[in-house]
């Protein structure tokens, strides 16, 4: 259960983010949409503690998050490439991840086993460090380090941005069964429409910082989000 | 199209990491470039008077002549491990409508003007000045100069045609070797015979035609070569590394700390600059020599020994230690959503720190020969480093809020310094320079290294104490930091 309460950023006079309430039950997939500057990496940012909202606080399963540190031990995300360590390969960061999250060699191999397929033959084994990977592969990884040790929260800031059909079905497959026995809630972020609609059941729209719409996903959301989104 | 590419050019270096933003730091930079300037011109105008003087049965110009040929082929080498061609400048140009052939004339002859050609110039042309007002003959000194400038520009235009090719770097590397053997075992008179060539220039100025056509025909080579691979998987492809993978498991005894070490090792290997850090520590090992070995200062001013002394083992922890924690800035934000007790990343860079001091301090050991009392000094040092430096630029790298882009290259890359790193080298130096000074004068010599020890002793004992106010600092301005290194440097 992640609660939004009242929460706002300012910067200077701009204020570029007030969400009156926003309550998401756990194992709910969250999904997030709006225009560039809508707020959506500023409300995960804040969820993850990394700025601070000028009013009210983000609640996650019972932590205030930027009063304890607790949450952190359950919950992986992964916003954009500077969480991965560029001169690290692969195998490294996802090991270094994985020492972070309790998980030993043989959890972390087993873990990434499972993960061949969205791999695609393209993350391990390639002698590439992160920062030579395309933005594509960055992507891969950073998803997949997200998912490891067991979260009950996964975050993911535009996560199907940059990847190719093939993966975007993938990870499509991949965060469904995440949710699927209701125990991980999954926030995601995205500028494509298709992609949220068919992976949450819930869809909250920004628009210069405010919650224009909250739907719960049926088959007309698609059709009224791009008709929102054509004026 | 030039005054385009001119204007690309001027931005590129104004807004340069290099450059920087602040104006405290243009000042220092311009003041070494001038120190530099004025150190070639010295020499340039100094030159003459000095051979002259040194070697009053010779004539300075043939004297210069005769050792050229070895300042080519040194030239040369040294242009074949720093000099790059700045290739990657045109990438964004290669879609918009410009011919290549002007792009690679464009790169080309701006390399003439990069830095490496530029440098000779500061001793070839004061030299040629004062060669003038000597009276030697105007234009024979003129074709010699003219001379001179092409040869640096062949050097310059020969290096892209070898491109980092390592045969080529074997053959003019043996080529070297053999003419200074064949000097030295006197089989040939290399020096007489490559001083005749130059002296039949300054003879008849004329011959510095060759020079000319050697240019020509080098350019148009590169231009050939170059023209054929502006293509994003020939010449202007970005160099992918292979990565060098190593498990590290032996790091895994060290317990919790155990992951941010191997991080951290691998941070200062595969980073330019940081790798530069650690090469320049072993150097500072050789710092105490200039002090040690001159009899001046050993009379006047002992106190400049604390400060050899502390340079010989504290060379990695200042140098690594002043830009703790923005080494990680470029994914501090990831570190920063990941569960773990911000001690342990601390930890680690003390651990570090500690483990390179107590490395260097047993390399230290052969200053034994220069008596007890300097390696005494240095154990002093090396105690103070390990228990005061370390935990006291840990406590100011709290402060530190520079992005340090690791990507970016490593010698004389000031990004990521600011006011901090000014300030804190008064405490660093300061303190165990009053604390021998005070002691020294009022009790003894002994008394001021037994201080600056205590105080490192201190620091240790104190340790834990100190560690859990240095976390309370950093977890404090996370949110400052987290802001300050997303910033593009």
């Amino acid at each position: 259960m992640i609660t939004i309460d009242t929460i706002s950023k300012k910067y200077g006079k701009a204020e570029v983010l007030n969400v009156d309430s926003i309550k998401i039950p756990t194992g709910q997939s969250f999904g997030l949409v709006g225009n560039n500057g809508a707020g959506k990496t500023t409300l995960f940012n804040i969820l993850l503690d990394l700025i601070r909202p000028t009013t009210g606080a983000i609640t996650n399963n019972n932590i205030v998050v930027n009063q304890s540190e607790a949450w952190k031990n359950f919950t992986g995300s992964f916003i954009d490439e500077s969480f991965l360590i560029g001169y690290l390969t692969p195998e490294e960061y996802f090991d270094f991840i994985g020492d972070l999250r309790g998980m030993n060699k043989a959890d972390v191999t087993s873990f990434l086993s499972q993960f061949n397929e969205f791999f695609n033959d393209e993350i391990i084994g390639k002698k590439k460090y992160l920062r030579d990977l395309s933005k594509g592969n960055q992507k891969k990884a950073g998803i997949v380090a997200a998912l490891m040790g067991n979260p009950q929260v996964v975050v993911l800031d535009e996560p199907f941005a940059n990847l190719d059909p093939t993966t975007q079905i993938r990870l499509k497959a991949i965060i469904k069964k995440l949710t699927e026995n209701r125990e991980i809630t999954v926030l995601v972020s995205s500028h494509d429409l298709t992609h949220v609609t068919e992976v949450c059941e819930r869809i909250v729209v920004l628009d210069k910082g405010n919650v224009v719409k909250d739907i719960e996903t049926s088959t007309e959301t698609l059709q009224e989000l791009e008709s929102y989104f054509s004026v | 199209m030039i005054s385009h590419f001119l204007k690309l050019e001027w931005k590129q270096f104004v807004r340069s990491a290099t450059f920087g933003k602040s104006i405290a730091l243009k000042i220092l930079m311009g003041f070494f470039a001038l120190y530099f300037i004025v150190t070639f011109l010295a020499i340039g105008v100094g030159g003459y008077f000095i051979l002259k003087k040194e070697f009053p049965d010779s004539d300075p110009l043939q004297l210069v002549n005769s050792y050229l040929l070895f300042a080519i082929l040194g030239d040369l080498i040294f242009r074949y491990l720093m000099q790059k061609l700045p290739i990657m400048n045109i990438k964004p140009m290669l879609t918009l409508p410009i011919k290549k052939s002007k792009l690679v004339h464009y790169v080309l002859r701006k390399s003439s003007f990069s830095f490496f050609n530029i440098m000779g110039l500061f001793f070839y042309i004061p030299f040629a000045v004062v060669l003038i007002k000597e009276g030697y003959n105007t234009a024979g000194v003129l074709g010699w100069l003219f001379t001179m400038i092409l040869i640096i520009q062949s050097a310059n235009f020969l290096n892209f045609i070898i491109n980092k090719n390592n045969i080529a770097l074997g053959v003019i590397g043996t080529i070297l070797l053999s003419l200074i053997g064949l000097q030295k075992f006197d089989i040939v008179d290399v020096v007489g015979y490559g001083g005749q060539i130059f002296d039949a220039i300054y003879a008849n100025p004329i011959y510095s035609i060759v020079g000319v056509v050697v240019l020509v025909v080098l350019y148009q080579l590169n231009y050939k070569q170059l023209r054929n691979q502006v293509y994003l998987d020939a010449a202007v492809a970005d160099k992918v590394e292979e990565a060098n993978t190593s498990d590290m498991t032996w790091a895994d005894k060290l317990g919790d700390i155990a992951p941010f070490i191997k991080n951290d090792m691998r941070l200062i290997w595969r980073n330019k600059r940081t790798k530069t850090v650690f090469m320049m520590s072993f150097l500072f090992l050789f710092y105490g020599l200039i002090f040690f070995t001159n009899p001046l200062i050993i009379e006047k001013m002992p106190i400049m020994f604390i400060f050899a002394a502390l340079f010989v083992t504290g060379g990695f922890t200042l140098n690594y230690g002043q830009f703790i924690p923005a080494w990680d800035s470029s994914h501090y934000k990831m570190l920063m959503s990941q569960s773990f007790r911000y001690r342990k990343f601390l930890e680690s860079k003390w651990f570090l720190m500690v483990a390179m001091t107590v490395i260097l301090y047993f390399l230290s050991i052969p200053y034994i020969y220069f008596g007890w009392d300097i390696f005494l000094m240095i154990t002093a040092g090396a105690i103070f480093n390990i228990g005061f430096n370390s935990l006291f630029l840990l406590y100011a790298g709290s402060f530190n809020r520079k992005r340090i882009d690791l990507t970016k290259g490593g010698f004389s890359n000031m990004q990521g310094t600011s006011a901090t790193q000014f300030l804190i080298v008064l405490p660093i130096m300061g303190i165990p320079m009053l604390l021998f000074w005070g002691f020294k004068a009022l009790i003894s010599f002994n008394a001021g290294i037994i201080a600056i020890a205590v105080v490192g002793i201190l620091g240790l004992v104190l340790k834990n104490y100190i560690m859990n106010f240095i976390e309370k600092k950093y977890i404090k301005d996370k949110y400052a930091m987290i802001n300050a290194f997303g910033k593009e440097a």
